[in-house]
Order: structure tokens, then sequence, then C-alpha cells
């Protein structure tokens, strides 16, 4: 008698509920559904920020990359044979005023030794997200200041963190470190001089001679500019080097670059 | 709505887990592609010019 109970109890407390949760379980409801649409975006934000901090990074670093090589590849094949004059390759002359470059345009390849061995990223004209938040360039030029050739400031802004995030190991430049500017018509050599931290309002480090307005130049300089700290904006580090030499196109790949600036 | 989603998909389990693979790939493609970039510039910016 207590048996039967005992198993009638169970079949009671066993199946029945199983019943029950699985109809409980199949039925949609507002909260579960809305549950699902919340974690879903948890998941879509943690996604979105592997895709910012690191995914884009990766793939923009690649893609810049190709595309100053191919940059590098269309002047080197453009260009003259070894010049036939010998005088030429002693005395380089005068450097060659680089053309104003079409706005959007990859006109020149920036390559820093000391921001890793095969760095080397293409320089586009203009500061607009279409050149600094894309993934092929990501470097631009101020359109108002001078280029490479002239008396003046060759001034370029590029990311910390993001879209490849060129300028990411900026801080790491010793001074006499050398920056390259590579263009159709040779490379300019500038050596790294100083860095200075400025407000995002500080535009004087983009004028001529910085930090002097009104002032003539008489110097070739290059300033990098980006943000400063990491993954932020609040203020901005500010990078000059000064116009050191030129090597003409005509003489070949500068020594110190030789390997990355030779494309195969 | 994921239970929704398993009931609709035809063929065994094992198929029905297939397709939700190819359907998160195709997903992930997609907000990688276009919708990631779209936020980024929507949100706040990096700024990294004097201005």
């Amino acid at each position: 008698m207590a048996k039967a109970a005992y198993n009638r109890d169970m079949t009671e407390s066993v199946v029945e509920p199983r019943r029950r949760r699985r109809s409980r379980r199949g039925r949609v409801t507002v909260v579960g559904v809305l549950g699902e649409i919340l974690m879903t975006g948890g998941v879509v934000v943690l996604l979105f920020l592997g895709w910012q901090l690191w995914f884009n990074n990766v793939i923009s670093t690649n893609e810049q990359a190709t595309v100053a090589d191919d940059l590098s590849h269309e002047w080197a094949s453009a260009a003259p044979t070894a010049s036939a004059d010998p005088v030429q390759s002693g005395d380089p002359g005068t450097p060659v005023v680089t053309s104003t470059p079409d706005a959007g345009t990859a006109f020149a390849n920036l390559i820093v030794p000391r921001l890793g061995a095969d760095f080397k990223r293409p320089i586009a004209q203009g500061i607009g997200k279409a050149v600094l938040d894309n993934t092929k360039l990501g470097m631009g030029h101020y359109p108002d200041t001078q280029l490479p050739g002239e008396p003046g400031n060759f001034a370029l802004a590029s990311h910390r963190s993001a879209y490849g995030g060129a300028f990411h190991n900026i801080h790491q430049l010793v001074v006499g470190d050398s920056i390259w500017v590579e263009t159709a018509d040779g490379w300019y050599k500038y050596i790294y001089r100083s860095m200075e931290y400025v407000q995002a309002s500080g535009v004087g480090v983009i004028l001529p001679v910085p930090q002097s307005p009104g002032t003539a130049a008489t110097q070739s300089i290059i300033t990098l500019t980006t943000c400063n700290p990491f993954y932020s904006s609040a203020e901005r580090i500010i990078a000059y080097g000064v116009f050191d030499s030129w090597y003409p196109r005509a003489d070949g790949p500068p020594a110190e670059i030789a390997t990355i600036a030779t494309v195969s | 709505m994921y239970l929704a989603l398993w009931r609709l998909l035809p063929g065994a389990p094992w198929l029905r887990a297939l397709q939700l693979v190819v359907l998160a790939a195709l997903v992930l493609t997609a907000l990688v592609l276009w919708v990631f970039p779209v936020i980024d510039h929507l949100t706040a910016p990096q700024d990294v010019t004097v201005e």
C-alpha cells in the first residue's frame, strides 16, 4: 500500500514536471526573446571591440604595406635605369620638389626603421576620414603644409592604435633615427630630432617653422602627428625630423633601407 | 528566438548545427565588412590631427 503510493508519487514527481518543463521551454516568451536579443547584442559589442582593437589593425597593416609596395614597384619600373652620368652619383644636387598630389591619392611612402624593420606605409594627400580611417591608406599629409624637397614643414597625421596604427610606437624614436620619405623622384632622408606633446588645438606644430608664426622657412622638416595617450585623443604627440639628404631614384635605393626599398 | 530558428532549419541535428555555423559565419562577415566600419565612423572618433 505504502509502496504503491510511493510509486504513484514517483510517477507524479518525475514524469509530470518533465512534460510541463518541456512545454514551457518550447514556448516563445517576450522576456525570453528580449534576453536573447540582449545577449546577442553583448556578443556583438565584444566582437566590435575585437575588430577595432585587433582584427582591423592586422588587416590595415597588411593592406597598407601592400599599397606601399605596389607604389614602390610602380615607381621603380617607371624610373629610368641607373644614371648614365657618373658625376650625378657623387652629387645628387638639390632635391626635387614633390609635385602637389591629388586629394586622397597616395603619393609617397614613409619608411622608419625604428618603427619596424619592414615599416613602410603609404602617405596620401589630405587628413579627412577618407584617408585616415582607411584600411588601405591610414596616413595623410596636411594639404596646407609643404612637400618634400621644399623649405618648410612636411606634416603628416596617422592613427596611434586604429586602422593599422602606423604611429603606435612613435614615442620610441631616438634622436638621430632616420625617417625616410620615398616618392616617384627618389628618397628624402630626415633625421629625427625632437618630440612634443600638445593639445588638439596646437596647430603651431604644422607651421612652416613649428611654433613660430610668421617666420619664413629656410630648412625642410618633417612633422608626424598622432594621438596620445593610446586609445584616446585627449592630446597629440608630435615628432619632428630635419631634412638631411636626398637620393635620386636613378641612383638606386639608399643602403640603409635597401632591403625594404627594393621590391622584388 | 534561437529555438524557433533551430526548429525552422531542416535536416538532422548535426546538419542543423552545420547550418547554424554557416549562418554565424555569414553574420560575422557582414558585421566586419559593413556594420563595424559604419559604427566606427559614427562613434567617438580617435582624432590624430591638430586643428
